[in-house]
């Protein structure tokens, strides 16, 4: 017969203002098994765990039910107290009387009645509790990172530092992400590349660090400290360890209408191509939609061109399997398709542009020689109209994103201030439906463009945009001066809403990770735990968990590295014990719970079994690693016979909490 | 056609190709068909038929049958072909020791039909064709096969034979014979009503445990009935209620594995419409789901235990 300890926590007021925890204390010492209840103000203080421990010494206690706060809090804490004083910390029940119930109650003899119920069923459960024992399991010293951006760059580059292996997987040919595309940064307004490219540099020449570019993860199995990651090499039709990037073959493939995506399609390129000229690694590559060769079989003018032979048109995907202890998820950002958003004529007008677009007419390596030019007719422009909130901050509609994107207030800005500066003959106007400049020194910067540059930033919300005579009639509302304005302007530069990229939805299931309804990575804890995953072993860095600058970016980065870094460092993990169990005598093998299985956990085995009359039965039957499983309990119910039960979490005590609180 | 099937399971049995034939043999009365192993050609000669009421699923008895060392020769209708391949999905049929003699069906009659049909004091008679002919203490007495077909025949979802190593007859089609049509007439009802309609039929339970029995998806190793530590074993009833949970438990143990073979009825000797309860299940998964067929081919992932983002969240009142 078990002894069970109870001990009801007061948590200072929070529990005792809605609990009467003398009455939960004195009503739980009548439950079978209790030979010991009692209550204290702190239980989690040293003095509330003394005695905790003194009881469990003085009263040979066998099991502990402690009424507090959630588990989430100090079950772990519990745990380790009672297990120095000599039981299995298994053996230790928590009953939310917090969370759960004087937090949600006003009326304290209703809450009073709760917690008892809530205590009789943690009682309840203790008396089918069994010690357990954590295993352990190697950690592979090895990580990898989702996304080459400057986020996955920086979590790279910080845990190849560190001493340990990293690989980076990017999607594109080069790594360097949004911020290749991106002219001027703010608040210091020095250029994107001069910053970036060391970064890259260096991430190409670290020892520790290899580059998978062109690339993409294709299936994740395994869980924290022992990952199985499948990596798509795409076909670039070029021999990565011949071509020397000396680019002969851009200039000379006969295909030349190929849109340029990395100048979003404002100029083109040949269908063989290095995205820019600091690309890393700066290799070619073939755009199987576009090469004649590819379509056709007549071509071949890169074949010939190149000296170093590096040309394969024959080259397929290959698939590479690596083995990690962590994943860092920086898979970035895109600006959202602007085709609900007609009104600003953005597919009526070339000289509509999103702001991302903006850049690259900016930017020296941009298809206008960082001269800026309407994309129409190729004049310099003398009226622009930046619209702010195109897409972000929408509320209850289908279209656009209910959260605001946090960058386009500072982008914009600087836009404006850089045009202004260049410029001085052009009148810039910024509608806006609030100005958004916290962080260090950006205010300042924001005052800059307003006060010493001259933009006119005009509160209120551009109604229309209308095409006509080469010219673009923006109708608009000015809320301060309450009027309606008409503006003929030349450009129209639209801040579009940014959205976590497509390929993160499909990732977060291959790594059973959470998202939030707008796709971006949840975390584990809002503020105590920014960037990991509430999956084990995977972390978030960048704007995949949120919209995010570079400074942040950059810090998040650094710190999801430090996590890493942190989990690599040790030999083993601590396995949880509350792992699932297969009774082979009821066990059918019948695979329902290896399908079911998120984790891969469970196998099947065909084994011998004594039957009637000395004869040997051969049965196929289910059984769990428990290293692998991750106690989600999502076999148990699938198991038709209930030859599948959860260590900790058994069907029978999950019965015997429900009969508890239905008594 | 019953005597190509003699022919077949005496080739098989000489040939050596099988060791055994799983068959139908006529029991106590001519309608009372039941399943039978044969060994040699002189009871097959004898005893193996092949009638309208051959309504037998064979595929849970191959369960036990494909272990015993040898080869199992057996006869599939169409829709035992569908729990054969279900059951061959979950791993519980070793299917290298046993040979499919897929057999077309013309469906299966009711005995209780045939008598409301004024046929009485049977003596014998022939019942292979598509004319049933009864010798009767009153004289001879006829009547077509197709007018007193089995409930679940007449509903019959598919005359395919998904899988068989040998095919003897005609390989059918699927077909659309709106057999959730009294599922929908159930769902119309008020919740107050549907209660009453199957309180009124489970109450008729005796608990004799056949449609369990029978059922080619209820073939665990050890069901939750006949487990102690299950909460839910066999016991004797304190009420009538807790025998109408064993159906309702069962139906929900079977959902997405349930062929819609309609053994349940046919076994029950209190005539509850058994197979509705699992054609409701049937019913909600492909209108949640998109339709799916258990049994019906080798790979699908059954909905039930798979996930897609795509996958609804049903709420409540979306399904009756």
């Amino acid at each position: 017969m078990q002894r069970i300890g109870v001990f009801v926590c007061w948590c200072g007021s929070n529990i005792a203002a809605t609990v009467d925890v003398e009455a939960v204390a004195e009503a739980l010492s009548h439950e079978a098994g209790v030979v010991f209840s009692t209550n204290y103000q702190y239980m989690c203080s040293q003095a509330g765990q003394e005695l905790i421990q003194d009881t469990i010494r003085e009263q040979k206690l066998t099991g502990v039910v402690i009424c507090s706060c959630s588990p989430r809090m100090h079950e772990n804490t519990f745990r380790k107290t009672c297990e120095r004083a000599g039981i299995n910390p298994y053996m230790v029940e928590i009953a939310n009387i917090r969370e759960q119930c004087s937090w949600i109650h006003k009326d304290k003899a209703v809450g009073t009645e709760k917690a008892i119920i809530l205590g009789r069923a943690a009682i309840a459960k203790v008396l089918l509790n069994a010690p357990l024992t954590a295993g352990t399991s190697p950690v592979v010293k090895r990580a990898l990172v989702i996304g080459g951006g400057i986020a996955g760059i920086q979590t790279a580059l910080d845990i190849a530092d560190a001493g340990f292996p990293v690989d980076i997987v990017e999607k594109e040919p080069t790594i360097g992400g949004k911020m290749t595309q991106i002219d001027k940064t703010f608040p210091t307004l020095d250029c994107a590349a001069c910053i970036l490219t060391p970064k890259m540099v260096d991430a190409a020449q670290n020892e520790n660090i290899k580059i998978y570019a062109y690339s993409q993860v294709e299936a994740v199995k395994g869980f924290v400290g022992n990952f199985t990651v499948t990596i798509r090499r795409k076909a670039r039709y070029v021999d990565e360890t011949k071509c020397t990037g000396c680019g002969l073959c851009t200039e000379k493939c006969p295909q030349k209408k190929v849109p340029n995506a990395f100048n979003l399609g404002l100029d083109t390129r040949r269908a063989i191509y290095i995205p820019f000229a600091q690309a890393v690694p700066k290799i070619a590559t073939i755009d199987a939609d576009y090469c004649t060769m590819l379509k056709t079989g007549k071509c071949g003018v890169c074949s010939k061109v190149c000296t170093a032979g590096a040309i394969d048109y024959k080259q397929q995907d290959t698939l590479v399997e690596e083995q990690y202890g962590a994943i860092v998820v920086a898979t970035g950002y895109n600006p959202i398709k602007l085709d609900q958003f007609d009104e600003f004529a953005y597919s009526q007008s070339p000289d509509v542009v999103t702001s991302l677009e903006l850049e690259r007419l900016m930017n020296a390596a941009g298809p206008t020689g960082g001269t800026l030019l309407r994309p129409s007719d190729k004049t310099h422009p003398h009226t622009l109209v930046f619209v702010q909130c195109v897409g972000s901050r929408c509320d209850g509609g289908e279209k656009g994103k209910p959260y605001c994107s946090k960058i386009c207030c500072m982008y914009t800005a600087k836009h404006a201030m850089l045009i202004r500066e260049k410029y001085p003959d052009t009148e810039v106007y910024v509608f806006y439906i609030d100005v958004r400049t916290p962080g260090k020194n950006f205010d300042e910067f924001y005052r800059r463009a307003v006060e010493e540059y001259g933009v006119h930033y005009i509160k209120g919300m551009v109604g229309k945009v209308t095409p006509q005579n080469g010219k673009l009639y923006v109708q608009a509302a000015d809320l301060l001066g309450g009027q309606q304005l008409k503006i003929e302007a030349d450009m129209v530069v639209l801040a579009a809403a940014i959205e976590p990229d497509k390929s993160a939805r499909p990732l977060a299931t291959m790594l059973t990770a959470s998202m939030d309804t707008n796709d971006f990575f949840t975390e584990a804890h809002p503020k105590l735990r920014p960037v990991e995953s509430p999956t084990a072993g995977i972390f978030l860095s960048g704007a995949c968990q949120g919209p995010k600058d570079i400074p942040e970016t950059v810090a998040q980065a650094g710190a999801a590295a430090s996590k890493v870094i942190g989990l690599l460092v040790k030999d083993h993990l601590t396995c949880n014990p509350c792992v699932a169990e297969s009774n082979e005598l009821m066990c059918n093998g019948c695979s329902a719970c290896e399908k079911v299985c998120p984790y891969g956990a469970i196998s099947y085995i065909d084994k011998d079994f004594r039957g009637p009359g000395r004869t040997t039965l051969k049965r196929r039957v289910a059984q769990v690693n428990p290293a692998v499983c991750q106690g989600c309990g999502a076999c148990t119910v699938a198991c038709p016979s209930g030859a599948m039960d959860l260590k900790g979490f058994s069907n029978a005590q999950i019965m015997a909490e429900v009969d508890a609180i239905c008594k | 056609m019953q005597e190509q099937v003699r022919a077949k399971a005496i080739e098989l049995l000489q040939s050596g190709t099988c060791d055994r034939i799983l068959g139908w043999k006529t029991g106590e009365f001519f309608y009372d068909v039941t399943p039978a192993v044969f060994t040699t050609v002189e009871e097959i000669e004898k005893d193996l038929v092949y009638n309208a009421f051959c309504g037998a699923n064979f595929s849970k008895y191959l369960i036990a049958e494909s272990r015993k060392g040898g080869k199992i020769g057996a006869f599939l209708k169409p829709c035992d072909t569908y729990s054969f391949q279900q059951l061959l999905k979950e791993h519980r049929i070793w299917r290298e020791n046993t040979y499919i003699v897929g057999l077309s069906c013309p469906g299966m009659c009711d005995m209780d039909k045939i008598r409301e049909a004024g046929i009485k004091g049977v003596t014998g008679g022939d019942f292979t064709g598509e004319t049933l002919s009864f010798e009767t203490l009153y004289g001879q007495q006829e009547i077509a096969r197709e007018a007193v077909l089995a409930e679940r025949c007449k509903f019959c979802k598919s005359k395919k034979l998904v899988i068989f190593d040998e095919l003897l007859g005609e390989q059918g089609e699927e077909r659309e014979t709106g057999r959730f049509d009294e599922v929908e007439r159930l769902e119309a009802m008020t919740a107050e009503e549907r209660f009453a309609f199957w309180q009124q039929e489970l109450s008729k339970c005796i608990r004799c445990n056949a449609c369990r029995n029978v059922c080619p998806a209820c073939s665990c190793e050890k069901c939750v009935f006949d487990n102690p530590k299950s909460g839910v074993e066999n016991k004797a009833a304190a009420n009538s209620f807790e025998e109408q949970l064993f159906h309702v438990i069962r139906a929900f143990h079977v959902a997405g594995r349930c062929t819609d073979c309609g053994e349940c009825s046919r076994v029950c000797p209190q005539h509850i419409p058994l197979h509705l309860l699992n054609r409701k299940f049937i019913k909600d998964i492909n209108e949640i789901y998109g339709p799916y067929q258990a049994g019906a081919d080798p790979d699908t992932r059954p909905p039930l235990l798979n996930f897609n983002q795509g996958d609804p969240e049903p709420k409540r009142g979306d399904v009756g």
